[in-house]
C-alpha cells in the first residue's frame, strides 16, 4: 500500500541514502561508521543529546512566525525614535534583490581570484565608495563593525606612531572605547578622555579619536582637533556616520588620518544588532599598518583586467602572532549591501537623504523645545540626533510611550541629567513626528 | 569599429565608467516638514562623487558581477577548513522575516522577547551540543570569539591571583588566527610540535606545560582532519599545570552528537555558525563565532548573555564580564540562520550530518590515495588532506592542481595548509553534496593527474574559461591600485 | 648564482666588503624561496645594527622574511630603488638589488661567514 504519509529518514539537507552510504563505507573498506570513529575516546562516543527533534520546513516557518510576532518592530506599526549607532533607514529595493544572488551569498573568501571577480570587483567598488565618501585616499574591504573599527583604527594609530596611549574624545559613545578596551586591555594600552574644547592635550598619546557627529548628535570640530592632534605628533581618527557625509565635509578635507564607521545606515537592516559592517579608510602612507583585507586591482595572463586580495602579509594567515589584527573576515555581504546602497541612491540620493534626516530632526527637536517641561539640549550643529532633557525620568516617559506603541529615544540619563536621546531620520513623517511630540506633551500633562 | 564576442570582450567597466550625470536609480520623497535652517556653510559638503546610475544598470551590473563567482548554489566547493555546506534558503527568509529584521538592538527587553528567546534557545543548543553550558553569542566571528574565548582565559587566572600565566601553548599545525589572537591577549605564543602521525606530540607538550601556561589552543579536528588520539591525556597535562583547554570550534561539523567537547577536559571553545551551522559565508563575511565555557568560566563570558527571568527573557551582563567586544549582541541575522538550521534537523539530523561528512571525506581518500600522498595515513574525520608531492616531483604543485579543478567547474581545495605539510590540498566535502558529486569530483582529481603527464600545459595554463585567466598579484602588491579614480 | 667574491651568512644574506663598507643583500636562494619580492622595509640611515641581528623585512605575495644583517656596524646607506622597485632584488640579486651599507664596527665578524662553496653546501 502506498504511503501518503512522512516516514522517510532522510533529511531534504543530507543526499545520501542508506545505500549508498554502505556502499562507500565499503570503498572505505569498513563496516560501520563507528571503524572510522576509533580515535575518539570510547566512554564520550555518541553522547545523549538533549535536542528537539528536526521540524519540516514548514513547521519552522510556524515557529518563526511566532518569535517575529513576539517583537515590537515598525512591521507591527511601533514607532521608533531610537539611533544611537543603528539607524532605521529606507532599503531601497535593488539592495534585497541583489541580496537574493546566490553567487554572492554562498561564495567563500575570494582566495582563488578566478573564480571570485564578481566578489572581488565589488569589493573594489566598495573600496571606492568608501574612500569617495569619506574624502580618503584608501580603504579596506570592511571591518565587523563600526565600534571594532575604531578600536582597531585606534590600535593602528599607536603602532604608527609607537605610542601607548590612545586619546578619545569624552562625547563618544562609550560603546566606542568600551570595545577598545577590550581590544587593547592585553596590549600595555592606556585610554585617555580628552574634552571636545580641550586646548591642549597630552603629548605622548598615539591619537585623538573623535565621534562626528558625536553620541550625542553634535558636530564636533573635526579641523581643530586634528591640527591639535598633528601639532602634538598624534594622528586624527575620526569616527563618522556616513549619512551625515551625505552633508557635511569628509574627514579627508580636515587632514584626518583615519576614518572609521559604522555601515549599517547605508542599506542594512538593523536586526538587533548585526551583522553589520565596519567601514575603515585612511592615508595611502599608512596602508601597511591598515588591518583587514584589501583588493587590488591587476591583469592576468592575457593582459585582462581583473581584481585580486591584495598586501595580504599584513594578515594573520601570513604574519600570525605579528599581524596588524586577527581578523579574516570583511564582512563582504554586507559590504555588497552598502555598495549597492550607494549606486542605487548615488551622487543625488545621499544627499537628499542626509537633507531629509537633517530637516525632519531639527522640525522635532524644535516642537520638543516648545513642549512645557522638556527642552532640546545639544548646542551647535546637529545632524539627526538630539537629547532632550525630560521633566522627569526617560524610562518613565519611555514606558508611557510605549502604551502608545511608540519607542521613544534612548534613555541616556545615565550621561546627561534626565537626559533622552532621540533620532529622527527620513523614515519618519510629519504626521509620525507629530504624534510622537503630542504623546510626549499628553505625558507631561499628566504627570 | 567591429563588435566581438566571447569571454575577452565582457563589460569590464565599473560603476564610475558607466556614470551619467543625472541619472537615477531611485527617488528620494520630497520633505514634509517645513522648511529649517541649515548649518554653516563651512560644514557643508562641496561635492560628493558618487556614480550616477539607472535602477536597472544598479541590477544587471550587480547580477553580472554575481555570474563571475563560484559558489555553494552552483559548484561544488570541496575548500578544506570552511564547511561550504548548503546554505538552507528558507533560513534567509526568516532571518529576513518582519519583526526581526527591522528591531533596534537598544529596544527595551519586553518589546522584543520573541527575539531574546531565540538567543536563549540557540545559547541552550550550543551549550548543549559542546556540553559546555556558558554561552555568549556576541563574537562576531570565528577569530572574535577566540579572542572572547582568551580574554575568558585571562579573565579567570587573573581572579585566582594567578596572573603569572601568560603563554598560549599553540600546533605548528594551528590556523595563524590562533596566535594572532593570542598576541591580541597579550600572551606569548610558543609552539608544539606535530608526531609523524599527525598528532600532538605529547612529550614535547609535557615539557612546555607549565606555571606559566594559560591556555593551550587545540584545534579538535585538527587542521590535518584528525581526532586527537591522545586528547584525554592532553587535557590532563594541561590541566595539572593549571592551564585551561581551548578548543578551535572550526571543525566542529566533524562531531556534532558523536562526541562533546567539554565531555574531553575542553573548558573553552568558539563556534562558526557559519561553517558547522550552515549560514551563508557571503563572499568573506558576515560571520558569527560564539563562545562557549565550562560552568565556572561563565561569570567572565562577553556581554550580552540572554537569560530567562520571572519577567522574561533579558539581555544580561554576566558578573565577572570581559566586557563588550563590539557594538551590540553579535550577529542576530546569523544566530537566527543557525537557529533555523538546528531546528530544522534536530537531534538525529545533526547527528547524520557529521556521520556523512565524515563517510565522504574517507570515501575520497580512500579513492585518491593510490594517486596523492596523503598527509596522515589513516582513517580521517570530516576533511582530508592530501599532499601533491609526487604531482610537484612531475613539475606540478598543489597550487596548478587548484587552478585545473577550476576548469572542471570545481572550486578548488585549501591550498598550502597546514603549513606543516607540502603542496598541501585539504579537502571538505561536507555531508551536502551527492555521491555522484564525490565520484565526479574524484574522477576529476584522476585526470588531472593524468593530464600532468599527457598534457601538462593544460594544467599550468589553468583556468582557461573563467573571466580572468591567472593574475598578476606581484604588481598588484607593488603598485597597488585600491580604488577607481578618473585619470585612468 | 654564488659569486665567488661574496661572503655568506646561514641566514642566506651575502656581503661584499669594499674597505670598512659591507653591502648586503639576499641571496638567489632566498630570493627564489621567496618567489617575487612586493615589498622591503628598511632601516634608516645612521641606525645601528648588530652582527646576525635583524635589520629589516622583506616580503613576497604571501610571504614575509625578517633580514638579518650578517655583520654589525653603522647603516651608512640604503637601497631607495629596492624600497621604489622591489623587483630589482629578484632581477639583480648580486648587483642593483642589495639592501643596505653597512660601515664594519669589526672585520673580524666577517670571518664567521662562509664562502660560496660552503653557502652552496648547506643549500642541499
Amino acid at each position: 500500500m502506498a504511503s501518503y504519509l512522512n516516514t522517510s529518514a532522510n533529511h531534504p539537507y543530507i543526499p545520501s541514502t542508506d545505500s549508498e552510504r554502505a556502499e562507500m563505507l565499503g570503498v572505505i573498506g569498513v563496516d560501520s561508521l563507528d571503524d572510522l570513529l576509533g580515535d575518539i575516546p570510547l566512554e564520550h562516543r555518541h553522547p545523549a543529546l538533549n535536542l528537539a527533534h528536526g521540524l519540516s520546513e514548514q513547521e519552522l516557518s510556524t515557529l518563526f512566525g511566532s518569535i517575529a510576532a513576539q517583537n515590537a518592530s515598525p512591521s507591527n506599526r511601533y514607532l521608533s525614535f531610537l539611533g544611537a549607532g543603528a539607524y532605521q533607514h529606507y532599503i531601497p529595493s535593488t539592495v534585497r534583490s541583489i541580496l537574493q544572488r546566490g553567487e554572492f551569498v554562498t561564495a567563500y573568501t575570494p582566495y582563488q581570484p578566478e573564480a571570485a571577480q564578481g566578489t572581488l570587483q565589488v569589493g573594489f567598488e566598495f573600496q571606492t565608495v568608501i574612500c569617495q565618501l569619506t574624502g580618503m585616499e584608501v580603504a579596506n574591504a570592511g571591518m565587523y563593525d563600526g565600534p571594532t573599527a575604531f578600536a582597531e583604527a585606534c590600535l593602528m594609530a599607536a603602532r604608527v606612531t609607537r605610542r601607548t596611549k590612545v586619546g578619545v574624545l569624552t562625547s563618544a559613545d562609550r560603546r566606542l572605547s568600551e570595545t577598545f578596551f577590550a581590544y587593547s586591555k592585553h596590549q600595555g594600552i592606556q585610554l585617555v578622555e580628552i574634552a571636545p574644547d580641550a586646548n591642549d592635550i597630552p603629548d605622548d598619546i598615539a591619537c585623538i579619536g573623535i565621534q562626528s557627529p558625536n553620541f550625542f548628535g553634535g558636530i564636533e570640530d573635526v579641523e581643530r582637533l586634528t591640527k591639535l592632534a598633528h601639532e602634538n605628533g598624534a594622528l586624527s581618527v575620526v569616527h563618522v556616520n556616513p549619512t551625515s557625509l551625505g552633508m557635511f565635509k569628509a574627514p579627508g578635507e580636515y587632514d584626518v588620518d583615519i576614518v572609521t564607521a559604522e555601515g549599517q545606515p547605508f542599506g542594512v537592516p538593523m536586526a538587533f544588532g548585526g551583522p553589520y559592517v565596519g567601514l575603515f579608510a585612511c592615508k595611502k602612507a599608512h596602508i601597511r599598518q591598515m588591518p583587514g583585507r584589501i583588493i587590488g586591482r591587476t591583469t592576468d595572463t592575457n593582459g585582462r583586467t581583473g581584481y585580486a586580495l591584495t598586501l595580504q602579509t599584513r594578515e594573520q594567515h601570513i604574519r600570525r602572532e605579528r599581524a596588524t589584527s586577527n581578523i579574516c573576515t570583511s564582512t563582504q555581504l554586507i559590504g555588497l549591501m552598502v555598495t549597492v546602497y550607494a549606486a542605487t541612491l548615488g551622487k543625488q540620493g545621499i544627499k537628499e537623504v542626509a537633507g531629509l534626516c537633517y530637516q525632519k530632526a531639527h522640525y522635532a527637536a524644535s516642537k520638543i523645545d516648545k513642549l512645557d517641561g522638556y527642552s532640546v539640549k545639544s548646542n551647535g550643529t546637529f545632524f539627526h540626533e538630539f537629547v532632550v532633557k525630560c521633566p522627569t525620568s526617560p524610562a518613565s516617559i519611555n514606558s508611557a510611550l510605549l502604551d502608545q506603541k511608540i519607542i521613544g529615544g534612548l534613555d541616556i540619563s545615565d550621561r546627561s541629567d534626565n537626559g533622552m536621546l532621540v533620532c529622527v531620520t527620513e523614515t519618519s513623517s510629519k504626521d509620525d513626528i507629530d504624534r510622537f511630540v503630542s504623546a510626549l506633551s499628553q505625558i507631561v500633562a499628566a504627570l | 569599429m567591429t563588435i566581438t564576442t566571447g569571454a575577452n570582450e565582457i563589460d569590464r567597466r565599473l560603476l564610475m565608467d558607466r556614470s551619467m550625470a543625472g541619472r537615477k536609480a531611485f527617488t528620494v520623497p520630497i520633505s514634509d516638514v517645513p522648511d529649517q535652517d541649515l548649518p554653516n556653510d563651512e560644514l557643508l559638503r562641496d561635492d560628493l562623487e558618487l556614480p550616477e546610475v539607472s535602477q536597472l544598470e544598479v541590477i544587471r551590473y550587480f547580477s553580472v558581477l554575481s555570474q563571475r563567482n563560484f559558489s555553494i548554489d552552483t559548484n561544488f566547493y570541496p575548500l578544506g577548513s570552511c564547511t561550504m555546506k548548503y546554505n538552507p534558503k528558507i533560513n534567509d527568509e526568516l532571518a529576513s522575516l518582519p519583526g526581526l529584521a527591522d528591531i533596534h538592538p537598544l529596544q527595551p527587553d519586553e518589546t522584543v522577547q520573541g527575539a531574546l528567546r531565540l538567543l536563549k534557545d540557540l545559547q541552550d543548543c550550543l551549550g548543549e551540543i559542546t556540553a559546555l553550558p556558558g554561552v555568549s553569542l556576541a563574537p562576531l566571528a570565528g577569530a572574535q570569539g577566540e579572542y572572547a574565548g582568551l580574554l575568558v582565559a585571562r579573565a579567570y587566572h587573573d581572579s585566582r591571583g594567578d596572573s603569572a600565566r601568560t603563554v598560549a601553548i599553540v600546533p605548528d599545525s594551528a590556523h595563524g588566527t590562533n596566535p594572532a589572537s593570542a598576541a591580541m591577549a597579550g600572551l606569548d605564543v610558543v609552539t608544539v610540535r606535530s608526531n609523524e602521525h599527525g598528532n600532538i606530540d605529547v612529550q614535547n607538550l609535557r615539557e612546555l606545560a607549565n606555571e606559566n601556561t594559560a591556555v593551550f589552543m587545540l584545534t579538535i579536528p585538527s587542521t590535518l582532519g584528525l581526532f586527537e588520539p591522545n586528547i584525554l591525556e592532553i587535557t590532563k597535562i594541561i590541566h595539572d599545570a593549571g592551564g585551561l583547554v581551548y578548543a578551535d570550534g572550526a571543525n566542529l561539523n566533524a562531531l556534532l552528537g558523536l562526541v562533546k567537547l567539554g565531555d574531553l577536559g575542553v573548558d573553552i571553545c568558539h563556534s562558526n555558525l557559519h561553517k558547522t551551522f550552515s549560514t551563508p559565508h557571503g563572499g568573506g563575511g558576515p560571520g558569527s563565532g560564539p563562545v562557549m565555557v565550562a560552568e565556572e568560566l561563565s561569570e567572565f563570558l562577553p556581554k550580552p548573555v540572554a537569560e530567562l527571568t520571572d519577567d522574561g527573557y533579558v539581555l544580561a551582563t554576566p558578573k565577572n564580564s570581559i566586557g563588550s567586544i563590539n557594538g551590540f549582541h553579535g550577529s542576530f541575522s546569523i544566530a537566527a540562520r543557525a537557529y533555523a538550521y538546528i531546528k530544522a534537523l534536530g537531534i538525529e539530523g545533526l547527528q547524520s550530518v557529521s556521520e556523512n561528512a565524515i563517510i565522504g571525506a574517507n570515501y575520497i581518500q580512500a579513492k585518491l590515495k593510490d594517486k596523492y600522498n596523503l598527509a596522515a595515513d589513516r582513517y580521517c574525520m570530516h576533511e582530508t588532506v592530501l599532499s601533491a608531492t609526487r604531482q610537484k616531483k612531475r613539475g606540478v604543485g598543489g597550487l596548478d592542481i587548484a587552478k585545473r579543478l577550476l576548469d572542471f567547474g570545481i572550486h578548488a581545495p585549501t591550498m598550502y595548509f597546514p603549513l606543516i605539510v607540502d603542496e598541501a590540498l585539504m579537502i571538505e566535502p561536507t555531508e551536502s553534496e551527492s555521491k555522484e558529486t564525490l565520484d565526479h569530483f574524484i574522477a576529476v582529481m584522476r585526470q588531472i593527474d593524468d593530464e600532468i603527464d599527457s598534457s601538462p600545459e593544460l594544467i599550468h595554463e589553468a583556468p582557461h574559461d573563467l573571466p580572468v585567466t591567472r593574475l598578476d598579484e606581484a604588481t598588484a602588491a607593488r603598485k597597488p591600485i585600491l580604488r577607481w579614480s578618473a585619470d585612468e | 648564482m654564488y659569486p665567488e667574491d661574496l661572503k655568506y651568512s646561514k641566514e642566506h644574506e651575502w656581503v661584499r666588503v669594499n674597505g670598512n663598507i659591507a653591502e648586503i643583500g639576499i641571496t638567489v636562494f632566498a630570493q627564489e624561496s621567496l618567489g617575487d619580492v612586493v615589498f622591503v622595509d628598511l632601516p634608516a640611515v645612521g641606525s645601528e645594527v648588530e652582527q646576525f641581528a635583524k635589520f629589516g623585512e622583506i616580503e613576497s605575495v604571501k610571504a614575509v622574511s625578517d633580514l638579518f644583517s650578517p655583520v654589525g656596524g653603522t647603516i651608512v646607506e640604503v637601497n631607495d630603488s629596492a624600497t621604489d622597485s622591489p623587483e630589482v632584488v629578484n632581477d639583480d640579486t648580486y648587483g642593483s638589488g642589495w639592501l643596505i651599507k653597512v660601515e664594519l664596527s669589526d672585520t673580524a665578524q666577517l670571518d664567521e661567514l662562509m664562502d660560496a662553496t660552503t653557502y652552496e653546501g648547506t643549500l642541499e
